[in-house]
């Protein structure tokens, strides 16, 4: 089937190096998301995939055979492209229809008159135009066919680029950030869409996007790239909860994941802005640490012992169903951001100050070069903590 | 869009605007007026637009068949039209290739078109005639035609056009399964359309009015174009008899004056018809 086996890609620009040594097997029929900051070579590696950039080494393969020469339209797959890319002077039919006419018309068929009198070409062409419009009704642009992509509004041109993705039913997906030029209703619409699109379809989806909420809800998977090179594979509650990086953890989750320093003191304890957290590590005493908490795992509790902080409100952040507490800390020059549920937490406010206790299995630890320390034993796995913080 | 102008400001510009397109305009009414106007009235010492005696009957017909005038004017379509079909046939590849395509010693080429952009054609009539001559084709319509067929200005507009169009048109209609030439017929090309028809009037005007090169290049009065049929027809029939020259340039002009009125709505309309996000 078409498995995707992206084996050692090295690309540099010039001088820059780009993508770094990067492998990654993508299954048959996922969904997975490559997630990183812009310039991350996110998407030159979904270039690389589809045939559009040449790698400077490694191998691409999909299926049983390896692509690296194929041209891009023997790769058997689609492309949705952040601008869209549609054809300005073409109508959403003639956009749509186009990919089908390459593949099923020869060249005298597709002359533009003569066309017509080669044996053949009505019967294909009133195929490929049922399978068009079949297609344009399943994405709700039916009555848009005639309509050039210049009059259509974001959201219509969106699902144009989709449709001509579609069209030809190719074995994977590529989107290069197809959401971002939309607003951010529309956004969240389209995104229920493409996951609908991706139940419907079966087939292999690579998401190329910058959004952690994009990734996190539909993925099955996610790839985290940061500076050219792949940081963590896994799925998006693994991602969340359980990151391998300390750049992963920063990267995804909004608000950002508290960093604070530390050093242990003994083994399981570590002092952190003047306080004694307990954690599940190992790390030897005198090692240099950072601790990453994130902003919903501290509860309000009374005050004193372990894994207790205490600090100032700075302020409050209403959102609804949370609160987001910056606090003040003593010893930390940044504020310190908790996530609090609004209906737990009626009472706080600016200057007052707050006693915060955390989960020792919620407390991750990272080495100063940024990887995550995890203890020996397998009990270590954290709580998987719902999405909602994702649904912002 | 525009500023607005205080009235005087508004009578200044106007007045400018005017007075430049009276300088422009003068010779040309005046080409018109004599063609109208028998030899008599030609040299009279006041001047009127109209003349007192209508005269044009007799000048047109004798500027149409005194001379092989439509002869001339069938040679200036095919050149103008084998020219341009050649132009952009050339220089859309040629450009998509310097504007789009990665190659080692594509700015070096670059650099070379700009070179020829620089060259004024005149200095090249020269060697052009040698080469014509070595290659038998002085005297023939080929002679009219193949000096021009690669543009440097072509390549060099449709290549700064072709640069504004997204790598992402490009990469869809590679995954779409276009061929590379696919692409440049069918999806540059027509993105490009204002620059092309700009380019085709460019191209028109310059080789319709071109007199240099064919007053080198043919001998043969059955291949003269236009501008060199009536220097001919000046020197041979016309004499002093300037109202049916002046006819016979006026139906030189008038084609390109009507099609270049047309196309320059049509221009218009491409420039702000943007398809494009």
């Amino acid at each position: 089937m078409s498995n995707i086996h992206l084996h050692q890609i090295t690309k540099s620009f010039g001088p820059t190096p780009v993508l770094r040594d990067v492998s990654l097997v993508i299954k048959d029929g996922e969904f997975l998301t490559l997630l990183g900051p812009s310039g991350c070579g996110k998407s030159t590696l979904l270039r690389i995939l589809a045939g559009l950039e040449v790698q400077d080494s490694g191998s691409v393969w999909i299926g049983e055979r390896p692509v690296d020469g194929v041209r891009p339209k023997l790769r058997d797959i689609a492309m949705v492209f952040q601008s869209y890319a549609l054809y300005p002077h073409m109508t959403v039919g003639a956009n749509m229809a186009l990919p089908l006419r390459m593949r099923r018309l020869n060249a005298w068929q597709r002359l533009p008159i003569l066309g017509w009198v080669v044996p053949g070409t009505r019967r294909v062409a009133a195929e490929i135009e049922a399978e068009v419009s079949r297609t344009a009704k399943a994405l709700d642009i039916g009555h848009l066919l005639s309509r050039k992509p210049g009059q259509l509004s974001g959201g219509q041109r969106q699902r144009v680029a989709v449709g001509r993705a579609m069209v030809r039913h190719p074995a994977v997906f590529l989107m290069d950030e197809p959401l971002s030029n939309l607003d951010a209703k529309l956004r969240v619409q389209m995104r229920a869409e493409i996951k609908d699109l991706h139940r419907r379809l079966g087939v292999t989806f690579v998401y190329v996007t910058h959004d952690q909420a994009e990734a996190m809800t539909l993925s099955d998977r996610v790839a985290v790239m940061l500076e050219g090179e792949l940081i963590q594979v896994a799925p998006p509650q693994e991602i969340y909860a359980n990151p391998d990086d300390c750049r992963v953890a920063e990267f995804v989750g909004s608000p950002k994941i508290n960093l604070l320093d530390s050093v242990v003191r003994e083994r399981g304890s570590v002092d952190a802005v003047g306080t004694r957290f307990q954690l599940l590590s190992d790390a030897e005493p005198g090692t240099a640490l950072t601790l990453g908490i994130r902003p919903e795992a501290f509860h309000l509790s009374d005050g004193g012992g372990v894994n207790t902080l205490t600090g100032a409100v700075r302020l409050i952040e209403h959102m609804g169903s949370d609160l987001f507490v910056h606090l003040d800390l003593a010893g930390l020059d940044h504020a310190l951001i908790v996530r609090l549920t609004a209906d737990r937490a009626p009472h706080i406010a600016p200057g007052q100050t707050l006693h915060l206790s955390v989960k020792p299995d919620r407390v991750l630890a990272f080495s100063r070069d940024g990887k995550r320390l995890r203890a020996a034993g397998p009990a270590e796995m954290c709580k998987v903590p719902s999405l909602r913080q994702f649904a912002l | 869009m525009s500023v607005r102008l205080s009235p005087t400001a508004a009578i200044m510009r106007h007045g400018v605007l005017l007075i430049t397109a009276a300088v422009v305009l003068v010779p040309f009414v005046w080409m018109v007026s004599l063609s109208l106007k028998p030899p008599g009235e030609i040299f009279r010492q006041h001047f009127s637009f109209l003349p007192e005696q209508w005269y044009a009957v007799q000048n047109y017909s004798k500027a149409l068949t005194s001379a092989p005038l439509p002869r001339y004017m069938g040679n200036g379509v095919l050149v103008c039209a084998a020219i341009l079909t050649l132009q952009i046939l050339i220089c859309a590849p040629c450009a998509y290739a310097l504007a789009k395509l990665r190659f080692r010693g594509r700015d070096l080429i670059f650099g070379f078109v700009l070179i020829g952009l620089l060259l004024p054609h005149q200095v090249l009539s020269l060697p052009l005639f040698v080469l014509g001559y070595e290659l038998g084709i002085l005297n023939t319509y080929a002679a009219l035609i193949f000096p021009f067929v690669v543009s440097p200005f072509g390549i060099f507009l449709f290549r700064q056009v072709f640069k504004t169009i997204p790598d992402d048109v490009v990469h869809a209609a590679r995954l779409d399964g276009l061929s590379e030439l696919g692409i440049v017929w069918k999806v540059m090309v027509p993105m490009a359309l204002p620059a092309v028809i700009a380019f085709s009037i460019f191209s028109v005007v310059g080789h319709w009015n071109d007199l240099f090169w064919p007053l080198i290049a043919v001998r043969s009065e059955s291949l003269m174009p236009p501008p060199l049929g009536i220097i001919a027809f000046a020197n041979e029939q016309a004499g002093n008899d300037y109202g049916p020259l002046m006819a016979a340039a006026t139906i030189v002009v008038l084609p390109l004056v009507v099609a270049f009125l047309a196309a320059q709505k049509w221009f218009v309309e491409g420039m702000t018809g943007g398809a494009v996000k």
